[in-house]
This record gives structure tokens, C-alpha cells and sequence, in this order.
């Protein structure tokens, strides 16, 4: 948020830790809450919806994996599987034990932390591009078992439906309700990531990423801290994977493959590495990327190409724009778009003068 | 951390940290040979020797970077030869390094509050919630860094990153994260390395005031014989992985074996010293 620190005066440890140490973010936050949950939903088509439905889902799992890969320094490549852990999860506690919501969701998440600590333990001994393809190889022994074990991924093509969620008898069935049951994932989320970064556990995991040897002689458990930060970057995973789940109605494993680690990686590079913000910048980014390029050439592709070619024109253009647009930005600012909003940020503070 | 009784009960004389016969080589290298130290609790150890004479390797063996080849380490009645670098921590043991070794993308108070990470108890679920049991531990452990800010001057500094900091003072933040664990010993390697002698002088300062105001007992690494011989009570040098000499810095000064370790054989008289 634009502030000035000038004028603000903390006479306590605890203002001084605060999460909106100035009085103005409070109001931004306001506002953003009154836009988030009065305006936006109301005033939008249920397609536009359905779009910034898909971003909450991503900022969940950006923040997990930023969480992992930005704060603790360690890497996943199988982040895809890890979702589709926490979707199959739900999905079977909803379909065989007819589990609400409230259960399934946090179900998901444990499980996917569990098979995630399980697959982080070969990060004590390796780091970097071997533990990368340690944890590829977790996403595709996943992959496989989901879809060769019918008792977990309901037999037919991998795939189980999965009804919409239930709050107090209500069923959520327009992308508006969905809208406000992801708001509520999402904003926890946030919250739950702000606070764990900025608290001892946080500060642990941002200790092993800058100097693992330091961070030993101060009393912190490397390995257990490693795999606490790959249960918990998998929670988030997991429960990304439940809200996808419930949001296409329907558990399959195609919607976890790796590309989508891939995407997710993305999200927090672009986005900016060690940032919450950073990750919600990342997850909007991704996510409308590729709708906002077709969007556009359904709507000016016509000029450049002949109409007939267009439509198979878009998927391949996607692609090619999608790569484009992140080297373009990586360039510019390696540091990720948290990074660029820092910088526009500090520019204002003592606007208009230089210093 | 032992009650005074049990303190006078051990005897005075008991050693805080003792290190029998430890052994340490590296493929043919011969690091540490055969090397004892008794630590006497509250005194200011100083550790001296020519380049490659071992200092460090027997410090990383008490902070338990490595374990002896052979030998035992304990600390009061407790072995701790074979236990991890964390958990020797937790017994209050803290160390900085000859190179230093923050975290340098965070600040100096963030560095400081990471060295108070085993006196802090919030886990994974206080620290997600936050506000209640983990803000309450937060801001109590912030006001004792506060202190210890205020202890090494470095009040205008504690929301800098420490890595655009000048090397003296990345020393004294490293100096004050290992203060943070509240240690009973103190392992210095070399905090006065590359510094000028002012920078030298402040540092030595900080280093007599927590051995004599918090007793902590400090085993210190330094090539510096001025500060060495100034401050310590005692001295043990090593040369070649094994220990020649220990003694009062009046004693190890005067020890022929010491001198022909630091200055060579004079020639001629070789044969009176052998």
C-alpha cells in the first residue's frame, strides 16, 4: 500500500510488529474488503466471476509453494501431483462418506502434507536441480498411482464428480457463491502465510534458505524444518486442489499434471520469490495471461490473420506470447512484479521530493 | 543451565565443557591429534596457533559440525560428542563464524530474534494464528533483543539488512545473534579478523563485558597476540593439530615451544630447546 512513515510514532513493541503498522493500511484493507465482497462479485457477468474464481484457487497454491520455494530456499516440481493428492482425497470423502465441505478440505490438505513430508525427505541431502528432479519423480510416481488404482481415482477414466458444496443446507451453485467460499480460502490463506512468515517458524525457514550452516548453529533443525515447510507448502496444495475440485465439480487427474507445477512456479517467479504479495501478483498474472491473450485475438486477431486461421492460430499463439511475455518480464525484473510494485511504492513515499 | 547449587555441589573447579583426547583427520591430513582442553566455567579460554593449526576444526567439533574421530566432548556431566549442531545449541552453546556467516537478507533485528529461536517455543499452528500465544512470545523475546541492541550500540541499524552493512559491524551482529541464545559458552572464531584497532578494541570490549557481567564463559579463536594475551585468562596453543602449551599468557609468552612454533628455530640454539 502507499504510505509515509513520517509522523508515525510506535510506543510499542507490538504496534511496531504489527501487520498494518501504519494507520492508513487499514483503511486500504477496508476498502479492498468492501470492493472484494460488496462491489466486484455484484457488478460482474458470472463468466468474469468464474475467472477471478480461478485466480483465488491459484493464489492459494502460489502462496503454498512460495512458502516452499521462496521462503525456505527448496524446490518442487511436483506441486500438480500434490494438488491432485488433496482433490482425490476430497473427492472420495465426499462421494463415499458424503463429508462436507469443512471436513473435506482440511482432509485434503493433511493428506497432501503427509505424502509432501514424505517426498521432501531427500532434501536434507540434495538441494537444487537434484532435489528438482527428485520431486519430478514424486509427481509422476503420483500421477501414475492415482491413475492406475481405480479404488482411489473411482475406476472410469481417473475422473470422480464431486457435488458442489454445502453451507447450512445452502448448496453453492452459481460461480457467485464459489466466488465467496474461495474469497474465504483465499483470505485465510493470506492471513495464515503473513503470519507464519513473519513469526518464528517463518523466520526459520528464511534462515535455511539464507545460510543453512548459521541457521544450524542457532538451534534450528534443518531437516525437520525442511520437511515442515514441505508439509506445509503441500497443506496449501492440497486444499488448492479440494477448492479446484469443487469448483469444476469433478476430480481429475489431467487437471494436475505437471505442467501445472510448472505454471505454479511460474506464478511465484514472476511474481516475485519470498513475497506474499509477490504470489498473489503471480497467481492473478498466470491465471489471466492466457484468457486476456484470447480474448484478444477472438477480438483483433481477425486483423492480423485471416478469420479462418484464428482459431487454431489462438492456442499456439497463447503459448508463444505466454513464454514471451515471462522472459520478457524475468529481464526486466528478475526480482518479479512484487518487486516492480516496491519500487513504484518507494518512489511515492517522499513524493515530491527526492528524498 | 545447572542451579548454583548444583553448581557448588559439582565443586567450583569442576569444568564446564571438557574436551579429552579428541582426534580429527581429514583423508591424510592430520587436523586435530590427540587434544585436551578443560573449560573452567566463567573464564575467557583463548585458543591461539599458527594458520592450520587446528583452531577451528576443534571448535566445529564442540559446536558439533563434526564429530571426533575419536576423543569425547562433554559438557558438564553430558556427552555431547555425537550430537547435532542444533541440539547443542539448545544446550547453550553459541558460536559465530571467521567468516561471517548472517543471514544477510534480513535485518539485524530479524538476525537477532533468529538467535533467539531455541528460547521461543510457538509451533506451526501459533505461528499461522499469530495473534494470541505466538504475538504475546513475539513481543517478550523482542524486548529482551531490544536490550541486547542497545548493549552492542546498534540501535540505528536494527531495520537494516545486514548484508549492506560494514564488515565490523556484520561482526558485532553476528557477536549479537550468538549473545541472543543466551549462551553459557561462547565460541568466537576470530571476531576481530579484518578489523582496524579501533574496530579491534570496541570488539574486545563487548567480549570482556559479556564474559564478566553475563559470566558467560568465552573460548575465543584470534591471531591478534595483543588482544590475546590483554584479555584472556588463559591460553592454549596448538600447532600441527596438537596442543604445545597452556598456561597464563605470562607462561605461554615465556614457553620456548611456543616461540619456536610462531618464530622457527633460532639458529644455533635449537639444540638447547629440544
Amino acid at each position: 500500500m502507499f504510505f509515509r512513515e513520517s509522523g508515525v510514532f510506535h510506543t510499542t513493541y507490538q504496534r511496531d510488529m504489527a501487520l498494518y503498522p501504519m494507520p492508513i493500511t487499514k483503511f486500504a484493507v477496508a476498502a479492498f474488503a468492501v470492493l472484494f465482497v460488496g462491489v466486484l462479485p455484484f457488478s460482474m457477468h458470472e463468466y468474469y466471476v468464474s475467472i477471478v474464481n480461478l485466480v483465488l484457487i491459484a493464489v492459494v497454491g502460489a502462496l503454498g509453494l512460495n512458502i516452499l520455494v521462496g521462503y525456505t530456499g527448496q524446490i518442487s516440481i511436483g506441486h500438480g501431483a500434490f494438488m491432485s493428492v488433496g482433490a482425490y482425497t476430497a473427492a472420495n470423502l465426499i462421494v463415499r462418506l458424503d463429508m462436507p465441505f469443512w471436513v473435506a478440505v482440511p482432509a485434503g490438505g493433511a493428506m497432501a502434507a503427509l505424502i509432501g513430508a514424505v517426498v521432501g525427505i531427500p532434501s536434507l541431502r540434495i538441494k537444487g536441480l537434484y532435489l528438482a528432479i527428485a520431486t519430478l519423480a514424486a509427481q509422476l510416481i503420483i500421477e501414475w498411482t492415482i491413475n492406475h488404482v481405480p479404488w482411489i481415482s473411482g475406476g472410469v477414466q481417473a475422473s470422480i464428480e464431486v457435488p458442489r458444496p454445502r453451507l447450512f443446507g445452502y448448496v453453492l451453485n452459481s460461480q457467485r457463491d464459489l466466488y465467496f467460499f474461495l474469497l474465504a480460502f483465499a483470505t485465510v490463506a493470506i492471513v495464515a502465510t503473513l503470519n507464519l512468515v513473519r513469526s518464528r517458524i517463518g523466520r526459520a525457514f528464511i534462515a535455511i534458505r539464507d545460510q543453512d550452516i548459521a541457521a544450524e548453529i542457532i538451534g534450528i533443525n534443518i531437516f525437520r524444518y525442511k520437511l515442515l515447510a514441505f508439509a506445509i507448502s503441500s497443506f496449501y496444495a492440497g486444499v488448492t486442489g479440494v477448492l479446484y475440485t469443487y469448483y469444476l465439480g469433478i476430480a481429475n487427474y489431467e487437471q494436475f499434471q505437471i505442467v501445472v507445477s510448472i505454471d505454479y512456479l511460474a506464478m511465484i517467479i514472476i511474481g516475485g520469490l519470498g513475497s506474499v504479495l509477490g504470489s498473489i501478483f503471480g497467481a492473478i498474472f498466470v491465471t489471466l495471461l492466457p484468457i486476456v491473450i484470447r480474448l484478444f485475438m477472438e477480438s483483433f486477431g481477425s486483423l492480423l490473420f485471416d478469420p479462418k486461421d484464428v482459431l487454431n492460430l489462438i492456442p499456439m499463439l497463447r503459448l508463444i506470447l505466454f513464454g514471451a511475455l515471462i522472459i520478457v518480464f524475468l529481464v526486466l525484473e528478475p526480482e518479479g512484479l512484487d518487486r516492480l510494485w516496491r519500487n513504484i511504492r518507494n518512489y511515492f513515499r517522499v513524493w515530491p521530493f527526492s528524498y | 543451565m545447572s542451579s548454583p547449587v548444583a553448581r557448588a555441589a559439582a565443586g567450583a573447579d569442576a569444568p564446564q565443557l571438557t574436551i579429552s583426547n579428541v582426534s580429527k583427520h581429514f583423508g591424510g591430513v592430520r587436523a586435530v591429534t590427540e587434544v585436551s582442553v578443560d573449560v573452567r566455567r566463567g573464564e575467557l579460554l583463548s585458543i591461539i596457533g599458527p594458520n592450520g593449526a587446528g583452531k577451528t576444526t576443534v571448535l566445529n567439533m564442540v559446536s558439533g559440525f563434526f564429530h571426533p574421530d575419536s576423543g569425547t566432548i562433554h559438557l558438564g556431566e553430558r556427552d555431547i560428542t555425537q550430537l547435532a549442531p542444533s541440539r547443542i545449541a539448545e544446550l547453550g552453546v553459541a558460536r559465530t563464524f571467521q567468516n561471517i556467516a548472517l543471514f544477510k537478507g534480513m535485518t539485524v533485528l530479524d538476525n537477532l530474534m533468529l538467535g533467539r529461536h531455541v528460547r521461543m517455543r510457538s509451533g506451526v499452528f501459533g505461528s499461522l494464528i499469530y495473534w494470541g500465544l505466538a504475538q504475546r512470545e513475539e513481543v517478550k523475546h523482542r524486548a529482551q533483543v531490544e536490550e541486547l541492541i542497545e548493549f552492542l550500540k546498534l540501535q540505528d541499524l536494527r531495520k537494516q539488512p545486514t548484508g549492506a552493512l560494514a564488515y565490523g559491524l556484520q561482526k558485532r551482529v553476528e557477536l549479537g545473534r550468538a549473545l541472543a541464545l543466551d549462551p553459557d559458552i561462547l565460541l568466537l572464531d576470530e571476531p576481530m579478523g579484518g578489523m582496524n584497532q579501533e574496530e579491534k578494541e570496541d570488539m574486545a570490549r563487548y567480549v570482556l563485558d559479556v564474559n564478566e557481567e553475563r559470566g558467560t564463559t568465552v573460548i575465543l579463536i584470534e591471531h591478534d597476540m595483543g588482544v590475546v594475551m590483554d584479555i584472556s585468562e588463559r591460553v592454549v596453543v596448538l600447532d600441527m593439530g596438537q596442543k604445545i602449551a597452556e598456561g597464563t599468557p605470562e607462561e605461554v609468552k615465556r614457553n620456548p615451544d611456543v616461540i619456536k612454533a610462531y618464530l622457527g628455530q633460532p639458529h644455533g640454539t635449537g639444540a638447547n630447546h629440544a
